[in-house]
């Protein structure tokens, strides 16, 4: 009877003492500083490759990079990339004309990795929100900019094997064109 | 020329308490949304106003705006009416709920309650009962099975645990020897209930949660097991009736408790206005710690506590008064 009855005290202030825990515990938590950011006035810094809205970006010397070889429309899962190759003034590939539907867009960045020229990068926009799903499509002209993007100083016609940018040998890392009549046995 | 004049004194006196308790309800929501945030280390709502103070009006606006949708297979009528009755007795309450000892103004005598009578307490325990009703109903008349398991719930909880609210007020009945609410509190003048009346002031905390179904007893409404229980199917104004009700209930339970336990507008130094603002205002952000504290209670756990527990606890309290009040005499 005496055991029981201590029991039951046992079990009463082991239930009053979980109760009170709890609500120090809260109690506790209300003297802290809250560790909300508070979005549009603090900005959370992005890590650097994080995957935002698409450009297609410009070589230092200004021309276009892209060359439309639609490998990154084949490389997108959900087929939100389209375009028609055409050739611009100077003889080169150009896009005629370059889509992007941003509400299809799942920002998964296999476009910038299957781009031969670095032509198509994400950046680190993310708020773009429209009213109306029709302006989500993006055309060639939204997505240019005037600079390079992450790769600044990198020229695709710098490193092909088509004497585009100057006379033979001016290519980065190329060799100096070999004579081959020097080389003769 | 004296009907005109008690008419008057009606009127303003209605539109005060009810413009009083609408507008510590839709802030008691912001109080809510604001301390529950601090309690789990994130600001409440900010945005909307100053420190986010007009958040009820924006709230309410947008309740407004959205479309009141009934859905087919209701009975209509009293899917209409089971909001208001959640709403109406929570205010109705009000009525006899006392706010001070009262005012002479311009040498006339004007007590400072709506309706004086002699039996406060049992109308408010009436009228709790009857809310039962509004959560039942909607339950019953929402035609889905969620909705019927909360309003099944609902009715079962609020039942068992009007009695141990009940019970656990006779005691202070006893105490005052009186069911007048103006005499319950003049009779704490000296010394609160809850210091003379540990047991029921205990019991009447609990069941005054249960009857006002928040955590840890808000089965009817469980969100994870039951999506919203009797109110899954209202929208529009009619959930937010259902809400406010709620919010009202909150008030109305921190007035009685206010009234019962905690000695009323009586205490030292400040105003007997104040003095009751600050009891009544108590018991609410009490309730809101608790529903940041506790977890949901099962349902055998819900039942057994309530029988088994609190209304032998109560009896026994009510013995125990007797017995002292005898011996006293």
């Amino acid at each position: 009877m005496d055991e029981k009855k201590t029991g039951i005290l046992r079990e009463i202030a082991d239930g009053v003492a979980g109760l009170a825990g709890s609500y120090a515990a809260t109690l506790a938590h209300l003297f802290c500083k809250p560790v909300t950011e508070q979005y549009p006035e603090y900005k959370r810094p992005l890590p650097e490759r994080t995957r935002g809205r698409i450009i297609l970006t410009r070589s230092p010397d200004g021309n276009e990079r892209c060359v439309a070889c639609y490998l990154c429309s084949g490389a997108c899962p959900v087929n939100c990339i389209s375009m028609q190759s055409g050739e611009g003034p100077d003889g080169r590939r150009r896009a005629a004309w370059f889509r992007i539907n941003f509400a299809r867009c799942i920002y998964c960045g296999l476009c910038e990795e299957a781009c031969p020229t670095l032509a198509i990068q994400l950046t680190a926009e993310f708020a773009f929100s429209k009213d109306a799903i029709g302006d989500f499509v993006y055309e060639k002209e939204d997505l240019l900019v005037d600079h390079g993007g992450r790769h600044p100083d990198y020229d695709f016609y710098a490193h092909a094997g088509v004497a585009a940018g100057g006379p033979k040998g001016s290519h980065e890392h190329e060799d100096e064109p070999v004579d081959i009549k020097s080389i003769l046995p | 020329m004296d009907l005109l004049a008690g008419v008057v004194v009606m009127l303003l006196k209605m539109a005060v308490v009810l413009a009083v308790v609408f507008g510590l309800a839709a802030y008691m929501i912001l109080i809510e949304r604001k301390l529950l945030g601090r309690f789990q280390v994130r600001y409440g709502p900010n945005r909307v106003g100053l420190f986010g103070l007009l958040q009820p009006i924006a709230d309410g606006l947008k309740m407004l705006l959205k479309e009141d949708i009934i859905p087919d297979g209701v009975d209509r009528r009293l899917f209409l009416v089971a909001p208001a009755i959640v709403a109406g007795t929570a205010l109705f309450a009000f009525a006899v709920v006392p706010f001070g000892a009262g005012l002479t103004v311009f040498g006339r005598a004007v007590p400072q309650v709506l309706v004086k009578t002699d039996v406060g307490l049992l109308f408010i325990l009436g009228l709790s009962s009857l809310a039962v009703y509004g959560v039942a109903l909607g339950g019953w008349t929402s035609d889905n099975k969620y909705s019927l398991l909360g309003g099944l719930r609902g009715a079962a909880q609020m039942i068992s645990y009007e009695l141990a609210l009940g019970l656990s007020v006779v005691p202070v009945a006893m105490t005052a020897r009186s069911l007048d609410l103006s005499d319950i509190v003049a009779a704490q003048a000296a010394c609160p209930f809850a210091l003379i009346q540990p047991v029921a002031f205990l019991i009447f905390i609990t069941s005054a949660l249960a009857e006002t179904n928040r955590i840890p007893f808000d089965l009817p409404e469980a969100e994870n097991e039951l999506q919203a229980g009797y109110h899954t199917e209202y929208s529009g104004m009619r959930f937010a009736l259902f809400f406010v009700g709620e919010y009202v209930n909150m008030i109305l339970l921190g007035a009685i408790t206010a009234i019962f336990f905690l000695g009323g507008w009586h205490g030292p130094i400040l105003p007997p206005v104040i003095w009751l603002a600050i009891k009544v205002l108590a018991v609410p952000v009490f309730l809101i710690w608790t529903r940041a504290s506790l977890p949901r209670l099962r349902y055998d756990q819900l039942m057994a506590l309530g029988w088994k527990a609190l209304v032998p606890l109560a009896l026994a309290n009510i013995l125990v008064t007797g017995a002292v009040l005898v011996a006293q005499n």
